[in-house]
């Protein structure tokens, strides 16, 4: 049954979105095999044989499956040549960098599996292999893409040495940790990787998804990829909430944490539920300093996709003011099938300020380009 | 603000029960004796959601010189009932009989529960009415409790927690939800975990502030959950109330899930109709605690992004907390809403309580 919505598609394309920073651009690979070149040998064989192993029943595929083919991609997407959408280079240059003048690309890769793997030491070794990738795939041959650094969270001295090896190289703009950690991210145990990340100038960028094995609500395992998608918005919180509740952001003041494909309209309501909440239990906290929502204002950003949309458009520019029009930035989510598109992201006009900070000098900022 | 001038209805009030023996009167003689056989009397069976000296969980001037606060009827007038003079208050008891994995000895506290509620407040204030209090493990014996206390008119509302074992939607559930239905009895989803799970897909926070805080995500989860199973297809006529949820959290929740069902809606066809729509129908919050913003302009925003003046029910959610003094009405509330929410909002959600008065 065919239900018509009140959703105009408002066109606000006006020149000031082209050249925009993309935070939020996922790179495939045309095979697997394109790893092994990265890996020693040891590993290629491993690879091979036993795999990568993650906390969840399924082997090789998701618990959620996506509404699309080739895990939810974008249905226009896929190369002349067939391969999975993000493995193409030019393909992507004609639909994404070229066609918007994309200023600069943040990859998260979200591939190799090294971030999740059990096996921590082939974990690591994934890692460091995805990271080579990123680089001789992609941001070597168009320095526009900014590669990501992944690292095994559950492998701490690999963690910090990759990092350490990464760092100063300004092909690398952030270090990618996965959001669903076996323990909340704000614990003590991650302070190290944490502290590596701040001394050696990265940015955190928490890009959802993945699996520690835990159900995705805290209620139980969804049923559907309808519950699980919205999920991912329960996990940022925590990791919010984390952060901000075990003192992260007091140790490191200059940390700074991006939000990668949460949306965000949900931030200023956590924000005032953790400051409420915070004022009978400080006790608990002692080491906050100041008030939780102070934090949230000093330390995170966060990325527009999947952008919500309001049922009554204009809603969206108090949302943006209740973050900080200057804490947002935009990003596509290329060639995932929700990205969002610079021209129709929002339903309402922006003023001409607020569209330069959200599409470029936020970014610019945050990320230390020039 | 103070609601007295109303004499408002509350919708979400703990009595506490002082120990596991106070239930013993009102279990069946077989479990009677079984309990105290295992020493089980003696068990505190306080929820980890809900420390009972934890200062959000006991409002320093509603603490009593001993024993949990909110066990004793006649500070309960003196602190809520009669300060805001209160027409009914409903009676959510939070307690662990509900999570025990023994899904007999869960069902057997669970009707000791319902049955001290009735003789020891319900009998003894006529302003007091009661959810029922159901074994969340067990399903069928849930939909039995359930039957046999709709007889008992001032039993207003089933009671659940709103993460247990598996996302509330799913269809393991539905004989709670018909039952519920068929006696006209709203579901009232109250805050808290039984903690088969860590709150989020991240693992287990450090602090009691985090926890409490990621209720808002996981009344998210629930609701999501009622939603992409088709529960409100289901049982049309069925209500839910998330209790002591948050607020603020709403609109930026339903602006999520409506978009997610445009893209998505494919996976689950029988949701024909558009969240937010099934939602102003069929889902009310209580009001605190209310996650307040820094102004009233932002009150008022949230209001209206809220879009329904049905939404929101009063609740003091004694004695937990969330406001200090009489101010039990948060602040911002246009005029005409505060007497709905106080009054008119609770009278349509809860059909029984507009019943002459029971014997």
């Amino acid at each position: 049954m065919n239900v018509t919505l009140l959703n105009p598609q408002i066109e606000t394309s006006q020149q000031s979105h082209l050249g925009f920073i993309d935070c939020d651009v996922h790179p495939y690979f045309k095979s697997p095999a394109e790893f092994d070149a990265f890996l020693p040998q040891k590993w290629r064989e491993h690879r091979a044989s036993v795999g990568g192993r993650t906390r969840q029943g399924l082997a090789k595929a998701s618990n959620y499956p996506r509404m699309s083919p080739g895990v939810g991609q974008r249905m226009d997407a896929w190369p002349p040549d067939g391969s999975h959408p993000g493995s193409d280079l030019p393909f992507m240059q004609l639909q994404l960098l070229d066609k918007f003048n994309v200023a600069y690309g943040l990859l998260a890769p979200l591939v190799g599996g090294g971030a999740g793997e059990r096996n921590i030491d082939f974990g690591a070794a994934m890692a460091t292999a995805v990271n080579d990738w990123q680089l001789a795939r992609f941001c070597d041959p168009d320095p526009r893409l900014k590669g990501a650094v992944q690292i095994n969270i559950e492998h701490e001295k690999a963690a910090i040495a990759e990092i350490e090896a990464r760092a100063g190289d300004r092909r690398f703009a952030q270090v990618n940790i996965p959001p669903r950690s076996i323990e909340p991210l704000g614990r003590r145990r991650y302070w190290p990787i944490l502290e590596a990340c701040a001394a050696n100038g990265f940015p955190v960028s928490l890009h959802l998804g993945g699996t520690a094995g835990h159900a995705s609500t805290g209620g139980g395992h969804p049923s559907f990829y309808h519950d699980e998608h919205p999920s991912y918005v329960q996990s940022m919180a925590a990791l919010v909430t984390s952060l901000v509740c075990e003192g992260v952001f007091e140790h490191l003041p200059n940390l700074k944490v991006v939000l990668v494909e949460g949306g965000f309209a949900w931030l200023p309501a956590l924000s005032w539920r953790l400051d409420n909440t915070w004022k009978a239990l400080k006790a608990e906290v002692p080491f906050l300093r100041r008030k939780p929502s102070e934090y949230v204002r000093q330390n995170i950003w966060v990325t527009t996709q999947p952008i919500e949309e309001p049922e009554r458009p204009a809603d969206m520019l108090s949302t943006l003011e209740w973050i900080g029009v200057d804490r947002v930035m935009f990003s596509t989510d290329y060639p995932h099938w929700d990205q969002d598109d610079p021209r129709f992201a929002f339903k309402v006009p922006l003023p001409e300020d607020w569209k330069r900070k959200i599409y470029h000098d936020n970014a610019m900022a945050v990320y230390g380009f020039e | 603000m103070d609601p007295s001038s109303f004499q408002p209805i509350d919708c979400d009030v703990h009595p506490a029960i002082p120990t596991t023996r106070a239930l013993l009167p009102y279990l069946d003689a077989y479990w009677r004796e079984h309990i105290t056989r295992r020493g089980l009397e003696a068990d505190n069976l306080e929820l980890n959601s809900f420390p009972s000296n934890a200062p959000l969980n006991s409002r320093p001037d509603w603490r009593p010189e001993r024993g949990p606060a909110g066990a004793d009827l006649t500070l309960l007038r003196r602190h809520v009932l009669d300060t805001f003079r209160s027409r009914y208050a409903i009676l959510n008891v939070l307690n662990g009989a509900q999570i025990l994995h023994s899904e007999d000895l869960s069902a057997a506290l669970c009707r000791g529960i319902n049955r001290w509620i009735a003789a020891e407040w319900l009998d003894r204030d006529p302003r007091l009415r009661a959810s029922i209090t159901v074994p969340v493990l067990s399903p069928e014996l849930a939909a039995e409790e359930i039957e046999r206390c709709a007889e008992d008119k001032r039993f207003v509302q089933v009671l659940l927690l709103s993460q247990t074992e598996m996302p509330l939607g799913r269809r393991q559930y539905w004989p709670v939800y018909r039952a519920a239905e068929k006696h006209g009895l709203p579901i009232g989803i109250h805050a808290g975990s039984a903690q088969f799970h860590p709150p989020s897909a991240t693992g287990w926070f450090s602090y009691y502030l985090e926890d409490y805080v990621q209720h808002a995500q996981g009344f998210a989860g629930t609701l999501n959950s009622l939603l992409t199973e088709g529960v409100f297809v289901k049982f049309p006529k069925l209500r839910v109330v998330l209790i002591e949820s948050g607020v603020t959290w709403f609109p930026a929740y339903m602006w999520r899930i409506n978009k997610t069902w445009r893209g998505v809606r494919a996976e689950t066809p029988w949701q024909e109709r558009v969240p937010s729509e099934v939602i102003r129908e069929n889902v009310r919050l209580t009001v605190q605690p209310f996650d307040a913003p820094d102004t009233v302009a932002q009150v008022k925003t949230l209001l209206e992004e809220i879009g329904s003046d049905q939404m929101l029910l009063f609740s003091t959610d004694y004695p937990h907390w969330h406001f200090d003094g009489a101010d039990a009405v948060p602040e911002g509330l246009p005029p005409d809403l505060i007497g709905k929410i106080l009054v008119d909002n609770p009278l349509e959600t809860y059909p029984r309580l507009a019943q002459p008065d029971l014997a």
